[in-house]
C-alpha cells in the first residue's frame, strides 16, 4: 500500500511536533503526549514492517518530490523498521515504567521540557535510523547529542552536571569526527547521498584511486561513532552518565541510543562503501580488537562496582562490545548476531534499570548493592524482573541473551583467523556476567535488610510500572523463544539493506 | 608535498587551526577554555569546508535575476553545508556555557580537575 510509505516521514515529524507542543506545557500534558506519540510511532513503524516483510521490497521516499542527486531521501526497509519498531517500543515502555520516578526527580516547571526532550530524543533515533543523506544523519546526531545529554542533566544535581558535561564533551569529539569524515567523502565523490556515493565507490574500489583518504574517512566515521556508543576504550563518560541520571533517562540511553549509532554504521558499511569494500579496508579488524576488548574489560569493571546502576552501566559497555565485536567478525551470521544483541540488549537493560529502580526503592532510596538484601522479595516484581534480565545478560537458555550468544559463536566460525579468539572471550565474558549479576540475585533474594524497619515493608508497584516492566519481561521471552523469526526477518533486512 | 601545501593552503590552515581546537579541548581544564577551544576546532572544519566548495574566480551563488550562467557561480552545497554546521555549533555552545553555568553554581568552580579533587577528597 503507497500510503505505508510515508509512514517514516509521518513518524518524524510526529514525535517532532510532540516536542514543539509539549514543550510550553507544565507536567502532565507534555508526559501524556509524549507516551501517546512513543505509542503511536510503535504502532505504526510495526505496520510497516509487516507490510515490508509480507511483500519484501523497499523503497526509498523522495522528501518533497526532489529527484535523486538534489533531493534528501529517507529509506526503510525490513531492517530500519524493525529497528524503529523496537527502539519506539523500548522508548515507551522506559518511560511508562519510569513515570513515578521522573516526577520526583524532574521539577514541576521541567517536566513539559524533559518530555519534549524526550520526544526529540526518539524522532532523532527515527531519523538516524531511516536517512538515506550522509549530512542529515550527521545533523540528527548532533539533536541526538544534546536531547541526551539534556536528559541526563534534567535531574538536577551535582553529579549530573558534572556527568553530563564529560558526556557532552566526549560525544562532541565522537561527531567532530564524523563531521570530518563526511566532508572528504563528499570531497572526493562529489555527493551525500547514500547510493551516489556507493556508485562512487564501486568505481574507486575499482580502479584503485584515493586508497588512503577513503580508508581514512571509513576509519573517521567508524571511530566517531564508536565513542558515541561508548566502544572501548572510550566509554569514560558512560557509567556517569547513565549511573546518575533519572531511571527513564538511564534507560532509554543504554537500550536505545547507544544502538542508534551501530544501526547508522551498519548502513554506512552495506549502503556508502560496500561490505566487501569494507572488508578490504580492514576497518573491522579493528572493531573486532575493541569489542573484544570491550566485552572483558566492562565486566572486569562492573564487577568492581557496588553501586547497582553504575554496575549495570559498566555491563552496557561490555554488551556494546559484543555487538562490535560481531560487527568486526564480517560473516553475515556475526551481523545477524549483531543486530539480533540490538535488540536483546534494547529489551533486557532498560528492564534492569526499571527493576534495580523498584529494588532501589524498596530499601530506602540507596544505590549500594549491600544495602538491597532481600529487596526482591519486598518488591516481587522488580525482583522476578531482574532475574530475568539478569539471567539474560549471562546467556540462560530460553532467554534471549542465549540466542545472541549462540549466533555469535556460529558467526565466528566462518572466519578460522578470529574464531579462536572470539570464542574464548565469549566463554569468559558469560563467566564474567555471572560472576556480577548472580551475587545481587542472592543479595536481593536470600539476605536479610540490616534494618529492621524495612523488614515488614511490601511494596506497591503503579499500574504503568507494572505494564511496563511485564512487556519488557514478555518481551524478553519472545526474543529468546520465537527467534527464528526474528533471525530471519533480520537476515532478510540486511540482504536487502 | 611543499608545493602542494602551498597550492592548498586554505586547507592546510584549516588543519593547523583545527590542530589548535582539538588540543585546548583536550587539555584544558577550565570549561570555557574547553568550549572556546571546540569552537575554533568547528570553524577549522567550516574553513575546509567552505575552501572545498570555491571555485577560484568564480561569484558567490547569490541569483539576483531569473537565469544566469552556472559556470560564473562556486558551489553552492559546502557553502549551505557549513551554514548548517554554525547553526549547530551555536547551540552546542550555547548548551555547553548553560551547563558551565549551572558547574559554577554547584561546585563554585570552573576548573574540571579541581572539581575532580575535590570529590576525590569528600568521598574519603
Amino acid at each position: 500500500m503507497i500510503w505505508l510509505h510515508s509512514i517514516p516521514l509521518i513518524c518524524i515529524l510526529l514525535t517532532l511536533l510532540t516536542a514543539a507542543v509539549s514543550l510550553p506545557g507544565r507536567g502532565r500534558w507534555g508526559e501524556g503526549l509524549c507516551l501517546l506519540t512513543a505509542g503511536a510511532v510503535t504502532v505504526l513503524s510495526a505496520a510497516l514492517l509487516v507490510d515490508l516483510w509480507r511483500t519484501g521490497e523497499s523503497f526509498t521516499f523522495a522528501m518533497g518530490h526532489f529527484p535523486a542527486p538534489w533531493g534528501n531521501e529517507l529509506r526503510a526497509g525490513v531492517f530500519e523498521a524493525l529497528m524503529a519498531a523496537a527502539f519506539s517500543a523500548v522508548a515507551l515502555c522506559s518511560l511508562l515504567a519510569g513515570r513515578e520516578r521522573i516526577r520526583q526527580d524532574i521539577a514541576p516547571a521541567r517536566l513539559g521540557v524533559y518530555y519534549a526532550q524526550c520526544s526529540l530524543l526518539l524522532c532523532s533515533l527515527l531519523a538516524l535510523i531511516y536517512t538515506n543523506d550522509m549530512f542529515t544523519a550527521y545533523v540528527f546526531i548532533e539533536i541526538n547529542t544534546l536531547t541526551a545529554c539534556a536528559i541526563v542533566v534534567a535531574k538536577d544535581t551535582p553529579e549530573t552536571v558534572l556527568a553530563t558535561i564529560r558526556y557532552l564533551f566526549m560525544s562532541l569529539l565522537g561527531s567532530g569526527l564524523f563531521l570530518i569524515g563526511v566532508i572528504l567523502l563528499y570531497a572526493i565523490t562529489g555527493h551525500l547521498l547514500m547510493p551516489n556515493i556507493l556508485a562512487a565507490m564501486s568505481q574507486l574500489a575499482a580502479s584503485g584511486e584515493y586508497a588512503l583518504p577513503t580508508g581514512m574517512i571509513i576509519l573517521l566515521l567508524s571511530l566517531g561513532l564508536a565513542v558515541k556508543s561508548a566502544l572501548f576504550p572510550f566509554h569514560t563518560w558512560l557509567p556517569s552518565a547513565h549511573g546518575s541520571a533519572t531511571t527513564a533517562s538511564s534507560a532509554i540511553l543504554s537500550g536505545i541510543v547507544l544502538k542508534g549509532y551501530v544501526v547508522l554504521l551498519l548502513k554506512i558499511f552495506y549502503r556508502v562503501f560496500g561490505l566487501e569494500f569494507v572488508h578490504r579496508l580492514r576497518t573491522p579488524d579493528l572493531l573486532f580488537v575493541l569489542g573484544l576488548a570491550g566485552m572483558l574489560m566492562g565486566s572486569v569493571l562492573a564487577i568492581r562496582e557496588r553501586d547497582i546502576k553504575r554496575m549495570l552501566a559498566y555491563s552496557s559497555v561490555a554488551q556494546i562490545g559484543y555487538i562490535f565485536m560481531g560487527i568486526g567478525l564480517s560473516t553475515l551470521t556475526g551481523t545477524v548476531a549483531a543486530c539480533f544483541h540490538i535488540l536483546t540488549h534494547a529489551v533486557t537493560k532498560p528492564l534492569l534499570f526499571c527493576a534495580a529502580d523498584g529494588l532501589m526503592e524498596a530499601s530506602g532510596r540507596q544505590r549500594d548493592i549491600f544495602a538491597m538484601k532481600g529487596a526482591g522479595r519486598r518488591n516481587l516484581l522488580a525482583g522476578v524482573a531482574f532475574a530475568v534480565g539478569a539471567l539474560s545478560m549471562v546467556g540462560i537458555p530460553l532467554f534471549s541473551g542465549f540466542v545472541s550468544k549462540l549466533y555469535f559463536a556460529l558467526g565466528s566460525l566462518g572466519d578460522p583467523d578470529k574464531m579462536l579468539p572470539a570464542l574464548l572471550m565469549l566463554v569468559l565474558s558469560a563467566v564474567l556476567n555471572a560472576m556480577y549479576y548472580l551475587p545481587v540475585l542472592v543479595t536481593i533474594y536470600m539476605g536479610d535488610p540490616v534494618d529492621g524497619a524495612l523488614r515488614l515493608e511490601r511494596a506497591k508497584n503503579k499500574g504503568g510500572y507494572i505494564l511496563a516492566v511485564g512487556a519488557l519481561i514478555g518481551l524478553n521471552f519472545v526474543l529468546g523463544i520465537r527467534y527464528p523469526a526474528v533471525i530471519a526477518a533480520i537476515e532478510r533486512g540486511l540482504a536487502t539493506l | 608535498m611543499g608545493e602542494n601545501l602551498l597550492r592548498n593552503y586554505l586547507e592546510a590552515g584549516a588543519v593547523v587551526i583545527f590542530s589548535v581546537g582539538f588540543s585546548t579541548l583536550l587539555l584544558q581544564s577550565n570549561l570555557i577554555k574547553k568550549i572556546i577551544g571546540f569552537n575554533i576546532m568547528d570553524t577549522a572544519v567550516f574553513l575546509f569546508l567552505a575552501a572545498k566548495g570555491y571555485i577560484a574566480g568564480r561569484r558567490a551563488p547569490i541569483l539576483t535575476g531569473p537565469g544566469g550562467d552556472p559556470a560564473q557561480y562556486i558551489n553552492p552545497i559546502p557553502s549551505a553545508l557549513v551554514l548548517t554546521g554554525i547553526v549547530i555549533s551555536v547551540s552546542v555552545t550555547a548548551f555547553a556555557l548553560a551547563l558551565a553555568l549551572r558547574l559554577y553554581e554547584r561546585y563554585g568552580s570552573l576548573d574540571l580537575n579541581e572539581i575532580l579533587l575535590s570529590r576525590e577528597g569528600e568521598k574519603t
